[in-house]
Formats: C-alpha cells, sequence, structure tokens
C-alpha cells in the first residue's frame, strides 16, 4: 500500500503535467476557440434571432425569436420552406451521385498510376492531380462557354449527329427529361411530398445543369482523392501482393480481397472529405447562375448565403446553416457506422496488415 | 472528475471569451449609438460604389476629386465586387462607408434596419426629381436617398432586319397586336422577332401596360393575381409558344443587348444602359429604340435607379449631404450621362439630356409613365422567385405563376410589418 506521501507527490506531478500540456496545448485553443468555437455559439444565438444584419445582435435589442426560423424551414407553408426543400432536393441529387463517381473514379486512377509496369506515371499523376489546384471559379467560367448552347460540347456532340440540350437553360429534370420522350409528362405539382414539396418534384432528378456541376465536381475533386488512395496504396506492404500472388489470386480478387480491405480507413477519409464538401457546394453555383435554371442548382450553402446578403434575413441563413451542420454530423456518423470493421476478429483489413508487416520485418 | 473539471474550465473559458468578444464590439463597431458629427474642412470621406466599368469609376472619381478640391475634404472611391454583400458585412460590423450605392432591391432593408440616413429634408429642390423615383426611395413616408440616375425600358430594333424583312417605318409597332405580327415577320434564318430576359424587370413592362403591377402604389398589398397581369403573361406566352418570341439563354445571350448585337435578335426590350453596350461591344450594329408599344390600358414601361444612400452611422453627414448635391446636380449628371450613358434623375437635366441624345427619346419619354421598383423589405427572394418562375413560362400556367406571388408577397408584406 502506498505512503501518503507518494500518492501527493504523484498527483502534484500529474497536475504539472497537466499545466504544462495546456499551456503547450494553449495557443492553438485559443486559436480555434477564438476563431472556430466562439463564432459557431454566436452563430448559433443568431439563428434564434430575427437579425437584419444592421444593429448589435448581442445587445438587449436583439429581437429573440426562438425556433422560429427553424419552423419556417420545416413546418411553415411558404416560400422559404419551398426554397428550401427544392435546394435539399439538388443537393441530395448531388450528393449522391458525386460522392461514389468521384471515390470511384479516383480509386480507379490511384491504382492505374500505383502500377509499377506503367510507363510515364509521374507525368500522368500531375495530368489527373491538375484539376485540382485550379481555382473552381476559372473552371465554373470555362465550363459555362463549354455547355453554351452553341458551346464546344453541343459542337463536339453535333459531329456525331447528336443535338445536345441547352444546358443552362432547361430546368426540367432528368428524370421527366427520359420520361418525357416516352410520352409520359410530368403531372402538375400537388400537396404530398415532405416539405410541402411535391413527389413529382422530389423525385425529378438533377437537372441537366445540375449534372453538369455534378460533372465538373467528379473531375476536379478526383486529383486529390486520387493522391490520398495513392499514398495509401504505397503503404501496402509488397509482400502482402506476393502473399496473395502464391496463393494463386487473379487481379480482381487482389483488388476485392486484399487491396480494398486495407484502404478502408483511407476510403472512410475520402468518403466523408467527398460528403462533407458535396452538401456545402457553393461557389459553382455563385458562379453558374445562382440557382438557375429554375432553382434546379439552389444548394443550401447558396440559399444561406442568399438570405443573409440579399434578403437581410441573416437569422434564416445561420438557421439553415445549422441544418446542414447537423445533417453532415449526421450522415458522418451513419457512414461510420456503415464502414465499421464487422465480426468479432477481422480476418483481413488493417489491423492484420500491421500484424502481417510486423512479420515481414 | 477530471474530464468535468475540465469542462468546467472550458465553458468559463468560452463564456469569458464571448463576453470579452462582444463586450467589446458594443463598445465599439457594434454601437447603436447615432455617430458624433465632424465639422469644418478637412475630413476624409469614404465611398463605395459598383462600378459598370472603367469609364463610371473615373467619372465619379473625377465628380469627387472636384468637389474634395472645393471644400477641401478627401473622397476616397472605393470599388465593390458585390455591393449587396460588402454593405451588408460593413452595417454589420458597425462601420460602413460614408457613401455609397444603394440598390433599389435592397434599400428597404436597410432603411428599415436603420443604417440610412434619411437626408430627404436637407434638399431643398428635391422635387426636381421625378416623382416616380422618389417614391421608390422613400420610406415611412420620408424621402430617404437621392436618386442617383433613371433608366426606363424601350424597344430596341435592328434596322437592317427590319429592312430585310420587308417592313417601314411606318411599321413600327405601337400596339400588342401589332408587336406581335411584327415579331412574326421578322423570325426566320436563326433570327428571332423578340428575344428578352426572363425577369419581371422586362415582362412587368407589359404587365403596366396592361393596367396591372405587382403591388399597389402605396406597396400596402399585393396585386399580382389581378386579370390584366394575367393578360400580360399570356400575351408573352402566346408569343413564346409561336416561336416569335425567346428568353435570352435560347439563344445564348446573356442579355437582351447581347442577343441584338450578335443579330440573333431583331428585337429587344432593354433600358438605356444599352446604347453603352452596344457602342463599345458591337459598333456596327444599327438599331433605333422605340417606346414600348402600349398594351390595353396605354403606355407603359418600368423605372429604374440606384440611389446614393449616406451611412446613419458616418460621421460627415453634412459633408456627405453636400458632396451628393454636387454629384446629383444637373451640371453633374450631364456629365456623367457623357461619361458612361446614364440618364439624369432630375427633370430639368432630362429635357437637355433629350436635346443632347435625340436617339435616347424614347427612354427619356418613358419617364412620365413608368413604374418605379418595388421596395419591400423581404421582398428580393419574393421577386427572384416570381424570374425562376418566368423562365418556364412557355410551358406553365401563367395564372399559377402570378397566385404563387400573390402569396409569396403577402407573406412578405405581412413579414415586413
Amino acid at each position: 500500500m502506498p505512503s501518503e506521501s507518494t500518492v501527493g507527490a504523484k498527483r502534484r506531478r500529474g497536475l504539472r503535467e497537466g499545466a504544462w500540456g495546456w499551456l503547450f496545448a494553449g495557443p492553438m485553443v485559443l486559436v480555434l476557440g477564438l476563431f472556430l468555437v466562439l463564432p459557431i455559439a454566436m452563430a448559433l444565438w443568431v439563428s434564434l434571432l430575427h437579425w437584419d444584419g444592421q444593429s448589435n445582435p448581442f445587445s438587449g435589442h436583439a429581437d429573440f425569436v426562438g425556433l422560429d426560423n427553424y419552423r419556417r424551414l420545416f413546418a411553415e407553408d411558404g416560400l422559404d420552406r419551398t426554397l428550401f426543400a427544392v435546394s435539399m432536393r439538388n443537393t441530395l441529387y448531388y450528393v449522391l451521385l458525386t460522392v461514389p463517381l468521384q471515390t470511384v473514379l479516383a480509386l480507379f486512377l490511384a491504382v492505374l498510376v500505383n502500377q509499377r509496369m506503367l510507363r510515364g506515371r509521374g507525368v500522368l499523376r500531375t495530368v489527373f492531380y491538375f484539376p485540382s489546384i485550379t481555382s473552381s471559379i476559372a473552371i465554373s467560367t470555362v465550363f459555362l462557354f463549354l455547355f453554351q448552347g452553341s458551346g464546344a460540347v453541343n459542337r463536339m456532340l453535333g459531329w456525331v449527329g447528336v443535338k445536345g440540350p441547352n444546358w443552362f437553360a432547361d430546368p426540367r429534370g432528368v428524370v421527366w427529361l427520359v420520361l418525357g420522350r416516352f410520352g409520359v409528362d410530368q403531372p402538375a405539382p400537388t400537396a404530398g411530398g415532405p416539405l410541402g414539396l411535391s413527389w413529382s418534384e422530389w423525385f425529378a432528378g438533377p437537372s441537366v445543369a445540375m449534372c453538369t456541376l455534378i460533372l465538373m465536381a467528379v473531375w476536379t475533386t478526383s486529383g486529390t482523392f486520387m493522391l490520398i488512395f495513392l499514398a495509401a496504396l504505397q503503404d501496402i506492404p509488397r509482400e502482402l501482393e506476393e502473399a496473395a500472388a502464391l496463393d494463386g489470386v487473379n487481379r480482381r480478387q487482389l483488388l476485392c480481397n486484399v487491396t480494398l480491405p486495407a484502404l478502408r480507413p483511407v476510403l472512410f477519409l475520402v468518403l466523408t472529405l467527398g460528403l462533407i464538401s458535396t452538401w456545402q457546394v457553393f461557389d459553382q453555383v455563385y458562379v453558374m447562375g445562382k440557382g438557375a435554371p429554375g432553382n434546379t442548382t439552389l444548394t443550401p450553402a447558396y440559399l444561406s448565403y442568399s438570405a443573409g446578403f440579399d434578403n437581410a434575413d441573416y437569422g434564416q441563413g445561420a438557421a439553415i446553416a445549422f441544418v446542414l451542420l447537423g445533417l453532415i454530423l449526421l450522415l458522418t456518423t451513419l457512414q461510420r457506422w456503415v464502414l465499421r470493421e464487422r465480426g468479432g476478429r477481422p480476418r483481413r483489413g488493417p489491423r492484420s496488415l500491421k500484424g502481417a508487416r510486423r512479420a515481414a520485418r | 472528475m477530471a474530464t468535468s473539471r475540465t469542462l468546467a474550465a472550458a465553458a468559463v473559458c468560452a463564456a469569458v471569451a464571448l463576453g470579452a468578444v462582444t463586450g467589446c464590439s458594443s463598445s465599439g463597431g457594434f454601437g447603436d449609438s447615432t455617430a458624433r458629427q465632424d465639422s469644418g474642412g478637412n475630413q476624409s470621406l469614404t465611398l463605395l460604389i459598383a462600378t459598370s466599368g472603367e469609364a463610371e469609376t473615373a467619372a465619379v472619381k473625377a465628380a469627387t476629386a472636384a468637389w474634395a478640391g472645393k471644400t477641401g475634404n478627401t473622397v476616397t472611391v472605393q470599388i465593390a465586387g458585390d455591393i449587396n454583400q460588402q454593405l451588408g458585412q460593413a452595417f454589420a460590423g458597425g462601420n460602413p462607408p460614408d457613401l455609397f450605392y444603394v440598390n433599389s432591391d435592397q434599400f428597404a432593408n436597410y432603411a428599415k434596419g436603420g443604417s440610412l440616413y434619411a437626408y430627404g429634408d436637407r434638399i431643398p429642390d428635391a422635387a426636381d426629381f421625378s416623382a416616380q423615383l422618389r417614391q421608390a426611395f422613400s420610406y415611412d413616408g420620408k424621402l430617404t436617398c437621392l436618386p442617383k440616375d433613371s433608366s426606363t425600358l424601350g424597344l430596341a430594333v435592328n434596322t437592317a432586319m427590319w429592312q430585310q424583312a420587308g417592313l417601314t417605318e411606318a411599321d413600327y409597332p405601337t400596339t400588342w397586336q401589332q408587336l406581335a405580327d411584327d415579331a412574326g415577320k421578322l423570325t426566320r434564318n436563326g433570327v428571332t422577332g423578340l428575344v428578352t430576359a426572363p425577369d419581371y424587370q422586362r415582362l412587368g413592362a407589359l404587365m403596366k401596360e396592361a393596367g396591372g403591377w405587382v403591388t399597389n402604389p402605396e406597396q400596402t398589398a399585393m396585386t399580382a393575381d389581378s386579370p390584366a397581369n394575367k393578360q400580360a403573361l399570356e400575351y408573352v406566352q402566346t408569343m413564346l409558344k409561336a416561336g416569335s418570341a425567346k428568353y435570352v439563354s435560347e439563344v445564348d445571350a446573356g442579355w437582351g443587348g447581347e442577343a441584338l448585337g450578335k443579330g440573333r435578335a431583331a428585337m429587344t426590350i432593354e433600358g438605356n444602359w444599352l446604347k453603352g453596350a452596344m457602342a463599345k461591344d458591337y459598333p456596327d450594329v444599327r438599331y433605333k429604340v422605340l417606346p414600348l408599344p402600349a398594351g390595353p390600358a396605354g403606355q407603359g414601361t418600368l423605372a429604374f435607379s440606384n440611389c446614393w444612400g449616406i451611412a446613419a452611422k458616418s460621421r460627415h453627414q453634412a459633408a456627405g449631404v453636400d458632396l451628393v448635391k454636387h454629384l446629383t446636380s444637373a451640371d453633374q449628371q450631364l456629365e456623367f450621362a457623357k461619361a458612361f450613358g446614364v440618364m439624369p434623375s432630375r427633370i430639368s437635366a432630362l429635357a437637355t439630356y433629350a436635346e443632347k441624345y435625340p436617339e435616347s427619346k424614347a427612354w427619356v419619354d418613358g419617364i412620365t409613365h413608368s413604374q418605379p421598383p418595388v421596395t419591400i423589405p423581404g421582398f428580393t427572394k419574393v421577386l427572384t422567385q416570381f424570374n425562376t418562375d418566368l423562365q418556364s413560362l412557355r410551358t406553365g400556367d401563367p395564372a399559377t405563376v402570378l397566385a404563387a406571388l400573390q402569396r409569396n408577397g403577402e407573406q412578405a408584406i405581412k413579414n415586413a410589418e
């Protein structure tokens, strides 16, 4: 049994270590607190106000309205709710298409340029990474020109006898565009769906303009994610692949049973980053039409901006931002759960990978 | 236990920091009290403008420099990239520029928030400004800021295409029927008769001509679902369906002037900013500006303007008013007209302007029967949504579009009160 003094000394040492720890972490805690936590708390307060942005929201004059801003987004029939619902629908399609496409493309590119037999790997890596380092504003502007009614894309489609659509003018969703070919027209909007948006609107799919935005997002982000995948791929020990080769697996089995499981943590990272950035899409929308055509490229992030700066309703803008934050947290948790390690003792995966690496040493 | 102590410490830290930050701001930038006023010479004013280009920037700089030289003050002209956003941030931060352009769609928001210094009663000859624009820039019955310039819409026609289609000056449309007929005759070989932007800022003129408008003249109630508005939209829809009218995006143009300049439109509805743009971008295209044809309720057009806002928090309000007087004087307005093609907002200067620039006569004449912009707080999103609905007018139902506008507008008016 330790004596009183040893316990005291231990405790004092613990305290001293704690103090040193705080001292060293202090600057970062201060910076994060001042520029991240504090603004978030202030924004949360603003989301409970009716604030026009022209007075001090932290004084007694602030017009506190409780959850009214949130109620207008979810429960009150009106323009606010309709716009919010439309923006949610648009972004849902954007996320559902962009995240899988960019992840698969990035993985494919990474596997491609990771091959030791490939010539000019360095050049290819640079080429694939190039769109990622270009400003999204510049790319959006170029895309606007490419996808004009008489732009380069439609000219090229013309060579093969396809009459391209007027990309940024048609507000119809692709689902109704395709069904329209078969004589099924979009039914007139009726009440019914969630958030006051009719089911035919929810299931309209992304508009052609939104599809070009998706295309652009996939093209610009896959380079970055390729780099992340590539780093992880190079971290997979060669011995593992050799062992698999000795077992006589083919390329597909190698990818599915050795490479992908080893990439699971990185896959989680890429999917999370993709999910967050796609839900927050703003700059492309701002440049390429601010929601046009027909609100089909409206996103919650842009709606939040427009509520604040165009309509002087900053409380509403902050409320939209917090709904978006909650949604992203929720989806990330969900994704974590889906990608969790299953079973008591994983047969493959990073842990067994580490074991393999140790064994190889 | 250690964690709960850490949490408590963190909470205390956060509370202290929050108090410090907000406390600082309320004593400094955010302060709600009226600003202390500077007097005498040698004041330093800032002016934030959203410029249309080099010419406007240079003209405003020259005009403010002349005033500064005369009074001994200094004026710094700042160019805004996105003036709504920059002003919004400046008001929220409590340190706005002394003078700035105010968009008519933001005017009511700023006035309602108490950010504008209402200086109308300090302008002795305010009656010289057009009544419609004075009404647009009044809040609570008080003239708040002076209109910077004025613009109206006219019908611009490509004279070469006019002749090629076998039409003469006698065929210049004066009624809706004639406009539709002419547009039909002009539509051929990749040219569309009438091309216009899918905005209420263009099509609204037809609503006015039919005897309707979005709100009543006092801007206290919505009148969007009136039969007159429906008639106007149905007229446009008929032309869109016939193919004799198209929206600018359908002919790959950003606005009416581009469609006219690129030879894709024989006619377009645009304001007097068209003149400068055509001279700069399409100097070889010959065109003529006509008054918009009369509708069932006679002639009508829309008036647009920005105003010279003075910040309620400015410490140089007296000097600011003096600068605005200088900038809105008849001579200075004509100077601006020469430099970058805007129309004066003073009626006395307008007469001189019409004499000097006879080609702009249709726009000048429009002032008398023009509809000023809607200035209701929180109305931007309602009109943005109306514009969005107008984009699909060809396949849509005018009554539905107007009913949505009526409903959204009523809600905004209710929230504004």
